[in-house]
Parts: structure tokens; C-alpha cells; sequence
């Protein structure tokens, strides 16, 4: 019975965040935009020599996939926060954590599944093989929801906080080098032949662990903010 | 059960804590003199020319406790957060608040030092080693923490919300450091370390143990001083502290 | 003693630039930490009795 009701209700702030995005699309697509524009400024800014790019892309394609998930974290409780329905969410019968799952998947729906769905297509700017691409979604896939995990804990830190915006990327940046290092790692292995099988299941790894403490340690900081 | 208990959470209250640490500081600051003077001589006047380096290795004495400290502290810092958090005591707060800038002291002083080190020994300022790099990370780790303290104008929350960031970067740590040296070790970094433990003579070992013995005292009476003043800052209502002599005079 | 003499201390085996400048980097930042603290805590102390004597000031009138 409870579990249901916590299921549901896990349901229910996932669907809500999902038809509050649906409202205002711009969002999403901002971060996007954001996305392929950057990736697309590279090989503007480094030159269109085609080796030259198939080594670089994996890295490119992660930061700028960093990068667009930071530039969304803000309106992960921001709104919420801003009209007070934070603060009944938090008085709720439901476990505040279980609402910060629910609010922490539907961000990851509205960025890092787009982000994810979108690589491959950049990923042929930059020559990479099919089976590379392959390797770059499956890494992506992974890899975005420890980044909405992570950066669910800045987020919450620096909810109503003066210069939340750029604070949050000083905070969570550093947080990411281990996904960046892997997700990318992943990309770079498969092309040099020796196999994603161990950068992937690391990542893997990394996500059991935020999937574990993050929505916790968010839950603790959205406390915090709403003492 | 409990008279040992008591004992320690009187000296968690900021008016008690606040003479006792104005007593010890000059002790430190003794300390650190008596480490440092003892940790340059051999450094400087002991220890003999490294084979390899020549005399640049010297710079191993103040690099090794640098980041040795960096580390530590950031880890003094979130036990004090930690204990912060689960007992809800004030003066962890300030003590975590007190530590960060030491702390991001001695990671800049790593970095400062890792390139003077890299410049004559490995032909460049900056090398990607898996320590460099995790240093450099650290550095940022404390960055964010002072960042975020200074953004929030209410001393409890921002406290607390350093406390939840420094938790989280302490697990986070381990994982970017094994993170880092298997990208290190994947990318054909640079092989020489900067301790080379084998060949190190025995007065190398005893200067940098002594210079880092003097870096920890340093660190330790930095801290108290600044946890003092930060105790003036906040407290500047409470009674005890109007009946300070420093405050009287 | 292993220096002959104080220039060649100084010259620390061509490696001068490199080790002073992490010495007296370290040196500077150790000798500036300090005296910020101190200023943090002279400050503090000024405003404390700044707001002291306002009060007492106020309690008068």
C-alpha cells in the first residue's frame, strides 16, 4: 500500500514537472540550442581537419553535454522555490526524497534524454564511426542522470542564494571530472579499439552511488534552504 | 555516563572556546617556528644534492606538506562540518568557515610550487599528472566552498550548506583522484613522481616530515586565529562578548 | 657545511628562480595569511565597539 502510494506519487511530480515544461518549451530547447551550438563551434575554432576532429570529438561532445545540463540546473527548483510550492511539497505526507527523485527524473527527461537522443547527429560532424556513436549514447545515456543527481545537490545549495546561477557551476564542475573522464574515456576506447566495456560499467557504478546519496544529500539541502 | 561528554561540549560553545583558543595560538605559532627553522636547516643545509635533480628537488619541502595539508584540511573541514550537521553545535560551523581559505591556501601553494618544480624537471610549467590535476581539482572543491559560503548572508544556513558540500566533496574525492590516474595512466602522462620514495636519503625524509609538522602547526594556529575573529563577527550580540577585555579597553 | 658560500646558496645550482620562487611564494603567503587575520579580527573588534558605544549612547538620551 505505501509503496504504491509512494509510487505514485513519484508518478504524479514527474508528470507535473514534465506538462510545467511542456508549457514553457522554450526552456528545453534553449539548452539544446546551447548544445549544438557549442559543439558546432569547435571545429570552427580548431580547424576542419577530419583526424584532428575524431580525436577531440568525444571530449567536445561530453563538456558541452556538462555545460548544457549546468545551464538547465537552475530550473530544477527554482520555480518551485520562487511561489512557495517547494515548501508544501516539503510539508507533504510524501517523503521529501522521493519528490526530489521524481523532480531529479523528469529534469534528466527534459535534458540529458534529449542531449543523449541528439549526440549521434553531432557526432557525425565529427566523423566518428557507427559504432562509436553507439558507444557515445550508451555513455550518455549512463552519464547524464549522475549529472542531474549531482547537480540536483548545487542547485538545492543555492536555492535563493544571490548569484545562484554561476555559483552552481563553481560547485558542481568539479563534481563532474570522474563522468567526464569516463563518459569520455568510453568514446575514446572504443575508437582506439581497446574495448568501452570497463569505462561503461564504471560509469554505471557512478550512478548506482548518486542515485543513492544524491537525492538524500539534496533532500538535506533543500532543508537547508527552507528553514 | 556523562561528565567527559559535558566536558567536551562546554568547549563546543563559542564563549568558552574563545579564550582557550586565544591561550593556544601563540603555543602554534611556537611550534611552527621551531618545525620550520628545524625543517629548513636540514632542508637547506643537511640534506644532500639529489643525484638526478640537482639542488631544484629542494622545492619537495614545502610541496610534499603543502599537499599533504591541502588534503588533510579538507578533510578536518568536513569532519567539523559532519559533527556541524548531526549535533547542530555553532562553533563547528565557524571551524569548517575557518579552515576553507587555509586550505585553499596550501592547494594553491602545491600548484605554485608542482610547476616551479616542472618547469626545470620536466621541461613545462603544467603537466597533467594525475596529482597535479586532483590538486588542481581540489583547489577548485575549496573554491566552490568559500564561493558558496560568501553567497549566503545568514551565517546558520551557510553553515549548513557548506556542510552538505563539503560532505559531498569528501566522498567525491577518492573517486576524482582513481578517476584522474586512470586517465592519467590511459594518456601516457608523465612517469616521474615527485617522490621518488627509493632513492630518497634519510635526511630528505626528515626535513619534509619536519617541514610538515611545521605546516600543520601553522595551519592550526591560522585557523584558531581566524575561528576567533569569526566568533567576534557572529556573537557581536551576545552578552559574554561585550565583557571581553579586548572589547572594553 | 655543504655551501662554500652564500652565492652559491643563493645560486642553489642554477635552480635559484625556481627554488626561491617557491620559497618566497610560500614565505609571502604565510606572512600575508596572518596579517589578513588580523585585520578580520581588528575590524570585527572595531564595529563591536562602535555598536557598544551607539548603544550607550542611545540608553542616555
Amino acid at each position: 500500500m505505501a509503496e504504491t502510494n509512494i509510487l505514485t506519487a513519484l508518478g504524479g511530480i514527474v508528470r507535473r514537472d514534465l506538462l510545467l515544461a511542456a508549457r514553457r518549451k522554450s526552456d528545453v530547447l534553449t539548452t539544446l540550442f546551447f548544445f549544438v551550438i557549442v559543439v558546432s563551434l569547435f571545429p570552427l575554432g580548431i580547424g576542419p581537419e577530419m583526424d584532428m576532429l575524431r580525436k577531440i570529438a568525444p571530449g567536445v561532445l561530453w563538456v558541452a553535454a556538462l555545460l548544457a545540463t549546468m545551464l538547465s540546473l537552475n530550473r530544477l527548483f527554482a520555480a518551485d522555490y520562487a511561489d512557495g510550492a517547494l515548501e508544501q511539497m516539503a510539508l507533504s505526507a510524501v517523503p521529501l526524497g522521493v519528490l526530489v527523485t521524481g523532480k531529479v527524473i523528469a529534469h534528466w527527461l527534459l535534458s540529458g534524454l534529449p542531449l543523449t537522443l541528439l549526440a549521434p547527429v553531432l557526432g557525425l560532424q565529427f566523423d566518428l564511426a557507427p559504432a562509436s556513436l553507439a558507444v557515445l549514447v550508451v555513455a550518455l545515456a549512463i552519464g547524464t542522470p549522475v549529472l542531474s543527481l549531482i547537480g540536483a545537490i548545487g542547485a538545492a545549495l543555492t536555492l535563493g542564494v544571490r548569484g545562484g546561477g554561476v555559483l552552481v557551476s563553481l560547485l558542481v564542475l568539479p563534481l563532474y571530472v570522474p563522468v567526464l573522464i569516463f563518459g569520455a574515456g568510453a568514446v575514446e576506447a572504443d575508437i582506439t579499439g581497446l574495448g568501452a566495456a570497463a569505462h561503461l560499467s564504471l560509469l554505471a557504478a557512478f550512478l548506482a552511488l548518486a542515485a543513492f546519496f544524491g537525492p538524500w544529500a539534496t533532500t538535506v539541502a533543500l532543508r537547508i534552504a527552507l528553514e | 555516563m556523562n561528565n567527559r561528554l559535558i566536558n567536551w561540549f562546554r568547549y563546543a560553545s563559542p564563549q568558552t572556546f574563545y579564550p582557550l583558543a586565544g591561550k593556544m595560538i601563540p603555543w602554534f605559532w611556537a611550534l611552527t617556528a621551531v618545525f620550520g627553522i628545524a625543517g629548513l636547516y636540514i632542508g637547506f643545509f643537511a640534506a644532500p644534492t639529489d643525484a638526478q635533480q640537482g639542488e631544484g628537488y629542494r622545492i619537495i619541502f614545502i610541496h610534499v606538506p603543502a599537499s599533504w595539508m591541502s588534503m588533510f584540511i579538507y578533510l578536518v573541514m568536513a569532519f567539523w562540518a559532519a559533527l556541524g550537521l548531526g549535533f547542530n553545535t555553532r562553533l563547528s560551523g565557524m571551524m569548517a568557515s575557518a579552515l576553507a581559505p587555509t586550505g585553499a591556501l596550501m592547494a594553491f601553494l602545491s600548484l605554485w610550487t608542482g610547476a616551479l618544480w616542472g618547469k626545470p624537471m620536466w621541461g613545462t610549467w603544467w603537466v597533467w599528472d594525475a596529482r597535479l590535476t586532483s590538486e588542481l581539482i581540489l583547489f577548485f572543491l575549496y573554491l566552490g566552498f568559500i564561493a558558496l559560503q560568501s553567497a549566503i548572508d545568514e551565517p546558520r544556513r551557510a553553515d549548513k550548506a557548506g556542510a552538505v558540500l563539503a560532505l559531498v566533496g569528501v566522498i567525491n574525492i577518492p573517486i576524482i583522484y582513481f578517476s584522474v590516474k586512470w586517465w592519467n595512466t590511459l594518456h601516457q602522462g608523465a612517469s616521474v613522481s615527485l617522490t621518488r620514495s627509493p632513492s630518497m636519503a634519510q635526511a630528505m625524509l626528515w626535513g619534509m616530515l619536519l617541514m610538515a609538522l611545521a605546516f600543520w602547526m601553522y595551519s592550526i594556529a591560522v585557523a584558531l586565529a581566524r575561528v576567533r575573529a569569526i566568533i567576534l563577527e557572529r556573537e557581536r550580540h551576545a552578552g559574554w562578548v561585550e565583557e571581553l577585555r579586548e572589547v572594553r579597553q | 657545511m655543504k655551501w662554500n658560500s652564500l652565492g652559491e646558496f643563493l645560486a642553489m645550482g642554477g635552480y635559484a628562480f625556481y627554488v626561491w620562487g617557491s620559497f618566497g611564494a610560500c614565505a609571502a603567503l604565510m606572512i600575508v595569511e596572518p596579517i589578513l587575520v588580523r585585520l578580520r579580527r581588528k575590524n570585527a573588534l572595531q564595529e563591536l565597539k562602535r555598536e557598544i558605544a551607539a548603544s550607550a549612547e542611545n540608553n542616555e538620551t
